[in-house]
């Protein structure tokens, strides 16, 4: 699985962060960072939920 | 217990889409009857304050979240059809041009924009909720009037201004209150969003009222309580929202300034509701609440969709920690919790000079909610601890620890 961020769209707001801390971080210059670009597979429900509840419809999971 | 077979969503917009894909998600095979007064599906409405109304994105940008993947929710999805009444009992919803009859329901209908009495006839005069509403102001904002009046200074007011700014337009705004989005910030908090709007030209006029509008086919000007009359090409009302429950009257539902659910978003036996619209009483904060946010229209309709499935002794409270955010100019705005009726507020981090900080609110022993400007990181693990139950005094002793190992 890969987590795929298009940040044009990511506006920093970090409810993936909320959801899973683990794979994704916004940082204090108010960035977003991926820490984990191919989470393990028993993540991927949290990362669906990741992208199901980003406001900017900025994440988006390739297998 | 019945096999459910039939699921009917009253509804189209973010609520009662999420319950749709979150009924296919958990395996229901029945049938999804949609009806929605919209002539069309339902924009995401963020957008319709920000990007659309300055003229950055299309409308087409604007699409719902789900709508990409609409097709695959093999939905009986019916636009233009108003639902005119509910038989509880009988499990029957009455339509313009019949009844439907189901066995599991959700209420999703949302709110509608207050209105300010006006001349029936006269045109410039806008609320803001659906995309015609969007670029209705938007060809008036095109048209580069000399001034945009914006009754109300909440979230929906503050962020017009704020776009109309951008767009290089004069702009006054005029606020019943002493304090810009005093009813959900408070004075202090409150008054440095004021204070961002100055800066940024806004004509700010608080503690006014707005007697009525002046002109002929066309608004020329906003009359104020004390007689004088504020000049005004366009107006921009924003006043608030009403939960769309009229047509639940004589159904059987309680309404009481929303539907009114037990903890697990159940109105009545087989009908729940999710949104803007429903009212529940949140366990975590031991409250009833009733939230207009668009991260609980997901969540509540995604909770309202298992609920609508749940068997006898399945059922699970909701009990989120409600998420809002607002862009204004180049601050982001965001609110975890509930903060309504603290008890005391404190700026944690940052300061309210630097316009960057969290303010922590105290309800009793707890932390229940944390407003951040431009503090996105901060806000998101205080709602995690908020979830969690912290109290006031460890969410404290935690940020003299030097907090950013929480
Ligand atoms: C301009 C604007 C900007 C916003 N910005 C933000 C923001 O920055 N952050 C944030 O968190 N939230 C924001 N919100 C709030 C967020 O959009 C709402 O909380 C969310 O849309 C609620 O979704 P809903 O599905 O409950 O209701 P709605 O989106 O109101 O949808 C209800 C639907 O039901 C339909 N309906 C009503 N009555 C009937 C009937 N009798 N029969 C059939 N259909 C009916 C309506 O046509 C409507 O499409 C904003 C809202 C607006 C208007
Ligand atoms: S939820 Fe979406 S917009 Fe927010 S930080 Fe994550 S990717 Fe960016």
């Amino acid at each position: 699985m890969k987590v795929v961020v298009d940040y044009d769209l990511c506006e920093s707001n970090a409810v993936c962060m909320g959801i899973l801390p683990e794979v994704f971080e916004v940082r204090d210059d108010d960035f977003l960072y991926v820490l984990q670009e191919n989470p393990p597979e028993d993540l991927r429900p949290k990362v669906e939920e990741c992208a199901r509840r980003c406001p900017k419809q900025a994440i988006s999971v390739e297998d | 217990m019945v096999e459910v077979r039939r699921v009917v969503i009253v509804g189209a917009s973010l609520a009662g889409l999420t319950a749709a894909e979150t009924l296919r998600d958990a395996g229901y095979e029945g049938t999804i009857t949609v009806v929605e007064a919209a002539s069309s599906l339902p924009p995401d409405r963020p957008p319709l304050s920000k990007q659309v109304l300055s003229g950055e994105w299309e409308p087409h940008r604007a699409a719902p979240p789900s709508a990409e993947r609409i097709d695959d929710f093999d939905l009986d999805l019916r636009f233009g059809v108003r639902a005119a009444g509910l038989d509880v009992g009988g499990r029957r919803l009455e339509l313009p041009d019949g009844t439907l009859r189901f066995d599991r329901l959700l209420v999703a209908t949302g709110a509608s924009p207050r209105h300010l009495s006006r001349p029936e006839a006269m045109e410039g005069i806008h609320v803001l909720r659906t995309m015609e509403d969007c670029l209705a102001i938007r060809s008036d904002l095109d048209a580069e009037p000399g001034r945009v009046v914006v009754v109300g200074a909440g979230f929906i007011g503050a962020e017009v201004a704020a776009t109309c700014r951008s767009r290089g337009l004069e702009v006054t705004v005029l606020e019943a209150l002493d304090v810009a989005l005093g009813r959900v910030l408070g004075p202090e908090i409150g008054g440095v969003v004021g204070d961002i709007h100055r800066d940024n030209g806004v004509d700010l006029k608080l503690g006014v009222g707005v007697e009525g509008f002046e002109g002929s086919d066309r608004v020329g000007g906003v009359r104020l309580n004390d007689g004088s009359l504020v000049a005004a090409d366009v107006v921009v009302v924003g006043v608030g929202v009403v939960p769309n429950t009229g047509w639940l009257a004589g159904s059987g539902l309680t309404v009481d300034d929303g539907v009114v659910c037990d903890e697990t978003c159940l109105a009545a036996p087989g009908v729940a509701a999710a949104g803007d619209v429903a009212r529940w009483p949140n366990q975590l904060f031991g409250r009833s609440m009733r939230v207009e946010h668009w991260d609980n229209a997901l969540e509540q309709g995604a909770a309202a969709a298992r609920r609508l499935l749940a068997g006898a002794g399945e059922a699970v409270p909701y009990a989120p920690v409600p998420w809002f955010w607002s862009d204004q100019y180049d601050r982001k705005i965001q609110l975890a919790g509930w903060i309504d009726g603290a008890d005391e507020c404190k700026v944690v981090e940052g300061s309210l000079p630097e316009r960057r900080f969290v303010a922590a609110y105290r309800r009793g022993p707890r932390l229940t909610g944390v407003l951040g400007m431009n503090r996105p990181r901060q806000v998101m693990q205080f709602r995690t601890r908020i979830a969690e139950g912290i109290t006031w005094d460890d969410a404290l002793a935690e940020l003299d620890q030097g907090g950013d190992e929480r």
